[in-house]
């Protein structure tokens, strides 16, 4: 499956949106989630199904003004 | 003390957490500055990476108020989204919203950022609005349901100060029961003391100190000018006049002809 993580392209398998995290080494609960520009609860990642084409963004805290 | 959507901080200044050389010099700094709440934000984070957790614990250890900001967003849906996600991840539904409408002057849509305050106010966000010093878009913020205006004196990160007293000054006069907080601009402690003896409730500031020669010496310095210009305003400042008024006392004077 097609994704773009971040702004980057994967080819991956992952059917939820937490098996995506797991298999790209992302963990902590100091993530935020997003597919298709829409938050993905941190308690929804479990059943979020992904597809083909899906644009991810993975968020942490950082500085900020 | 000032409050803020029904939570009392001790001190009028809020100090941003970028652009710092180190961050144990952010941690210093933001002590010394006696600052009551930080701002940060939301970047995207590298697979496997712990940089998000590492700041996030520094700035949990530093036990202030975090204002989450919605900076580099040029859309609504951006500014929303980054919202939530902010939400999500610090704990607090307050959010400094940034709405940018131009590269150059980083100054915000106030189009975009009316409609995309409506939103998080429905939603629950207590909306910290970054504006301009335009008493229309003022309270078409207000109508939207935000409590707190923070009005810029300057373009971001210019450290010009002030560039309309005046705008500034009608604001004040236009909404007396309203916080307002200068966001952005100030570039020097007297700038901010002026803005403070404006009678504007707090300052928001970054690059001034984290870019100053000495941070910690530079927010420490800002923390005494918004005490400072706070205490001024309390006080009752003189109105400039024209012509001299001698201050010693003219009655008894020594005649020597």
């Amino acid at each position: 499956m097609k994704l773009t993580v971040n702004g980057e392209a994967h080819e991956i398998t992952a059917a939820t949106l937490a098996e995506l995290l797991a298999a790209l080494d992302y963990e902590g609960n100091w993530l935020a989630t997003a597919v298709n520009s829409e938050l993905v609860h941190v308690t929804e990642r479990a059943l979020f199904q992904l597809k083909d084409g899906d644009r991810i963004e993975i968020l942490s805290p950082m500085q900020g003004g | 003390m000032i409050e803020l959507y029904g939570t009392k901080l001790p001190s009028r200044l809020l100090l941003g957490t970028a652009q710092y050389p180190s961050p144990a010099i952010l941690a210093d700094a933001v002590k010394a500055s006696c600052a009551s709440g930080v701002t940060v934000s939301l970047r995207r984070e590298m697979a496997g990476g712990k940089g998000g957790e590492k700041f996030w614990s520094l700035i949990q250890s530093l036990r202030l108020h975090v204002l989450p900001n919605t900076a580099g967003c040029h859309s609504v849906k951006e500014a929303v989204t980054t919202a939530k996600m902010a939400r999500e991840v610090f704990g607090t539904n307050w959010i400094k919203l940034e709405v940018i409408g131009n590269h150059d002057t980083l100054q915000p849509d106030v189009f975009g950022l009316v409609e995309a305050a409506r939103i998080l106010c429905e939603d629950g966000f207590a909306v910290f609005p970054y504006t301009t010093d335009d008493l229309v878009v003022a309270e078409r913020l207000l109508e939207a349901g935000c409590r707190v205006l923070m009005p810029w004196c300057a373009p971001i990160g210019s450290a010009l100060g002030p560039v309309n007293i005046t705008a500034l000054r009608s604001m004040r006069g236009h909404f007396p029961d309203v916080p307002l907080i200068v966001d952005a601009g100030l570039g020097r402690p007297s700038h901010a003391a002026l803005v403070m003896e404006l009678g504007f409730d707090a300052v928001l500031l970054n690059t001034a100190v984290a870019k100053a020669a000495d941070p910690i010496g530079m927010a420490r310095a800002f923390g005494k000018a918004v005490d400072a210009g706070r205490e001024a305003y309390r006080s009752g400042l003189l109105e400039p006049r024209d012509l001299a008024v001698p201050s010693t006392p003219t009655i008894g004077r020594a005649v020597f002809q």
